[in-house]
């Protein structure tokens, strides 16, 4: 589907922008992040906002939502020039935002968080039957089976920002303002979002969209607005750009080249990290794979597949069974300290829940899993501002003050914080959990480049990715798993997009790898 | 955060270095500021040597105690248990020094095993404390709740309802513990001295306090930075109870007796100075030299109100209660960090 197909009414009122931006400009103190930026959304419209992390797309987003006031230039709604007090003024105003982090009470269940605030009263108490059926019938919509009495924190994460989708359109949506929505979402569900988006404009919603992924722009928005540092690039008809062009407008420069050259693998190279017949109760089973030294191995899957808590499990995060040796050894490792001692570090996935304190320093943050090299025994906080002044070199973190805390980077920046967080350790296997997710295209192309330059030094990598593209651009091979279960592992030829997915979704399996045949260990094809 | 001022109107420069002092984090100091000039106002008693010895010298039971509250709040954690156990603590002690008097033991040998018995007592109590916590994954509160119902119905039960005595020649020996003075200044206010620089260099010097203070921020980040974290948050509670003991090493000595009554509402005394003096309840964040001017204060409110005839010294839990609301309000603009 292109965006042709969507519905434009040449109706005068449809032609009319129905939310301008005008030389917004915005400083948080002494920092200007978005430099007289102008916009504008018509009904019917699908417009995107395209930029890497830091570019100033969130930002313009809760400018003209009325999550925090310009320091210049004006909102216009409907031609009239419009301050809003709160985002409560804005949803008043029919402008209504989806967040990328999520917003939902995690303790409230599904149908109250749908109408938190907007509450159906009946008698003078809330009328809860009536809102459990309209919640039901907006998930309906949504092709989203999930009970309305449940708790916002026992649903998926994909789940739950269906239910924020669902709270955004249960209000009377004039401008639906739309942050990273499909980040979390699986392909299915992103579907069903666009069927929505498709809808709702045919409705003569205008839509912003704020993304960093070009095939999506390609196909949902009707114009897109690009920014850099802050600036607005330009305004085009997304059918006169191809992606490509896109991209090299978005980081200034060509993206031809966005994966490093595979390091070729020794045919001999010996396996470092072996995991035998290792499970993780409720989630993994019976995994037999093995890491060679050198290699990139990817780790392919659906939302659910079970590759977050199989290496958890490994390094000692959660409870498994089975054997895992390193270096040949058998290991028992029942914390992660073991492991780290190991050599063997892991990138967590939640690079907000659990890789970083977003309210404490970059300092404090960078040396925490390597303290032991920085306090013997008081800590040296001399080394640890310089090994931060080094690290903030080597991995290129840009943040204009050292001083700051974690939570004030943008999200490539942290997870380059986290990555140098880990390698303190110093470790010889580093598992990165979605190392690339929510960020943009040129942090990406830089954290491609730096695993190869660690292959080139002997460290081993496993890669769990969302990203076909990226597990095939950078894997020498790609392991695949549904349901808790090694479906698949693909290398030369068989790597491609219909073999992953077929294995991922459960239309093929390799018999072979159920088996107890320790010979399909080293991946010989 | 604080918001810089407009852009193109540069402020001069006195202002510009006011505004670069912390001042929210010198709020605890501040007050402590404002209660000795409005102690000096009041009294010409007040801001004599003698005076202000007697005020850190009551103000190191909670104090010391406090500073181990420190650890655990800035953990993430509570310990509601610390005014029971002082109290069982003290029973104890004294109990066991006196049938070592009984033995005809000398009395430096019988204070000093009583010394030894009450600080493993004490670490005993908070590992006890901590392992229910973290390994029995059960609510510091709760734990906590429970441990100060059983510690305090433990001292009632060894005094058979009434009091414990101390034996009337370890009492005598024993005594200038609490009431003696090294180089002019009273042994408790060296003890408490000792305690807070000993603590503080720990919380923000080793790798232990870092830890503390990445745990009571985020818990699971520390985990998956491969901290040990129930191992650490046990501890903290190892240290609160070992900071008990110590406590009342110096308050045996003062009264030579212990009964049900005694550090009744300690816990909550603690809790006040550690918070008073920047801690942040939900953890992650504090100081120990903060919690050293809240317990200090807490006391001279005290001070002040015995002095002056103005409020009724029946008013001091009033008056403490007002400044630790206002303490923290006065601090509300960190809420974000």
């Amino acid at each position: 589907m292109t965006s042709s197909t969507t519905p434009r009414k040449p109706s005068s009122e449809r032609d009319q922008p129905k939310l301008v931006g005008r030389g917004l400009s915005m400083a948080f103190g002494p920092v200007e992040v978005l430099h007289a930026v102008d916009i504008d959304v018509t009904p019917g419209e699908v417009h995107a906002i395209l930029g890497e992390n830091g570019a100033g797309k969130s930002t313009l987003l809760k400018l003209v939502s009325g999550y925090h006031a310009p320091t210049a230039g004006e909102v216009i709604l409907d031609g009239t020039s419009r301050r809003f007090r709160d985002p409560p003024d804005a949803e008043a105003n029919g402008i209504v935002m989806i967040h990328q982090e999520l917003s939902l009470v995690p303790d409230l269940s599904v149908e109250e968080n749908v109408f938190l605030g907007h509450e159906r009263h009946r008698f003078g108490l809330v009328d809860r039957q009536a809102q459990k059926q309209a919640t039901r019938e907006l998930l309906a919509t949504l092709q989203t089976k999930v009970d309305v009495n449940r708790r916002v924190r026992q649903l998926s994460v994909s789940q739950a920002q269906m239910v924020e989708i669902a709270k955004a359109v249960s209000r009377d949506v004039r401008v639906l303002c739309m942050d990273e929505p499909t980040d979390v979402l699986t392909g299915r569900e992103t579907e069903v979002l666009f069927d929505l988006v498709r809808r709702l404009t045919a409705d003569g919603v205008a839509v912003l969209y704020v993304s960093h992924k070009l095939d999506e722009i390609k196909r949902i928005a009707d114009r897109v607005t690009i920014l850099r540092d802050g600036y607005k690039i330009g305004t085009f008809d997304v059918t006169d750009l191809t992606p490509a062009e896109m991209a090299r407008r978005m980081v200034g420069r060509d993206l031809a080249d966005m994966y490093p050259a595979k390091a070729a693998l020794a045919d001999d190279a010996a396996p470092v990290l072996e995991l035998d017949d290792v499970s993780v109760p409720g989630h993994v089973e019976h995994v037999r794979v093995a890491l060679r030294k050198g290699e990139i191995l990817g780790f392919a899957g659906l939302v659910g597949a079970g590759r977050t808590e199989l290496f958890e499990g490994v390094i000692g995060l959660r409870p498994k069974h089975g054997t895992v040796r390193k270096d040949g050894r058998p290991v028992r490792w029942s914390h992660p300290e073991d492991a780290k001692r190991a050599g063997v570090a892991y990138l967590t996935e939640d690079r907000k829940g659990k890789g970083l304190l977003l309210s404490k320093g970059l300092r404090e943050n960078l040396t925490l899993q390597a303290l032991e090299r920085f306090a013997r025994p008081f800590t040296n906080i001399r080394k640890e501002q310089s090994a931060l002044e080094h690290s903030v070199r080597e991995f290129d973190v840009r943040v204009a003050r050292l001083d700051v805390h974690a939570g004030a980077l943008s999200g490539g920046n942290q997870q380059k914080l986290v990555l140098a967080k880990l390698m303190l350790t110093t470790p010889d296997v580093v598992i990165l959990d979605e190392p690339t997710r929510g960020i943009d295209v040129g942090t990406k192309r830089q954290i491609y480049f730096y695993i190869a330059e660690l292959i080139a030094k002997g460290t081993s990598v496993v890669l769990i990715s969302s990203e076909l593209q990226e597990l095939l651009g950078v894997a020498h091979r790609v392991v695949v798993m549904q349901d808790g279960h090694v479906k698949g592992i693909v290398e030369g030829d068989d790597m491609n997009e219909q073999t992953i997915m077929a294995y991922a979704t459960g239309l093929r399996h390799d018999p072979t790898l159920s088996a107890a045949r320790p010979e399909v260990l080293h991946g010989a094809a | 955060m604080a918001r810089p001022e407009a852009v193109g109107s540069p402020a001069p420069l006195w202002r510009q270095r006011l505004g670069r002092i912390p001042w929210q984090q010198l709020t605890p100091l501040l007050g402590l500021v404002l209660l000795l000039i409005v102690g000096s106002l009041i009294h010409p008693a007040f801001l004599t040597t003698t005076n202000l010895f007697n005020v850190l010298t009551r103000s190191a039971f909670i104090g010391i105690i406090a500073v181990g509250g420190t650890f655990v709040i800035i953990a993430g954690g509570i310990d509601l248990s610390v005014g029971s156990m002082a109290a069982f603590l003290a029973g104890a002690m004294i109990l066991v020094m006196n049938v070592l008097s009984g033995n005809d033991l000398a009395p430096l040998t019988v204070v000093l095993m009583g010394v030894g018995m009450v600080l493993v007592a004490g670490l005993l109590a908070g590992a006890a404390n901590g392992i229910a916590i973290t390994r029995g994954r059960i609510e510091a509160f709760i734990v906590t709740l429970g441990t100060l119902g059983i510690f305090r119905s433990l001292v009632i039960y060894l005094a058979d309802g009434g009091t414990i005595s101390l034996d009337f020649t370890v009492r005598g020996f024993y005594r200038p513990v609490f009431f003696g003075s090294f180089l002019g200044v009273p042994i408790p206010v060296w003890a408490f001295a000792a305690v807070a620089i000993i603590g503080a260099i720990v919380l923000h010097r080793t790798r232990f306090g870092r830890y503390v203070r990445a745990i009571g921020s985020n818990q699971e980040v520390a985990r998956y930075a491969s901290v040990r974290v129930e191992r650490i948050r046990t501890l903290t509670y190892v240290i609160q109870g070992v900071c008990v003991a110590i406590a009342v090493i110096l308050y045996v000595p003062r009264l030579g007796s212990a009964s049900g009554s005694t550090g009744i509402l300690w816990e909550l005394e603690a809790i006040a100075a550690v918070i008073i003096g920047g801690t942040a309840l939900k953890g992650g964040y504090g100081h120990v030299w903060g919690t050293v001017v809240g317990a200090i204060m807490l006391s001279l409110i005290g001070n002040v109100l015995n002095l002056t005839a103005a409020i009724s010294e029946y008013l001091n839990g009033a008056v403490q209660g007002l400044i630790i609301i206002g303490a923290v309000f006065l601090q509300r603009g960190r809420g974000g960090r």
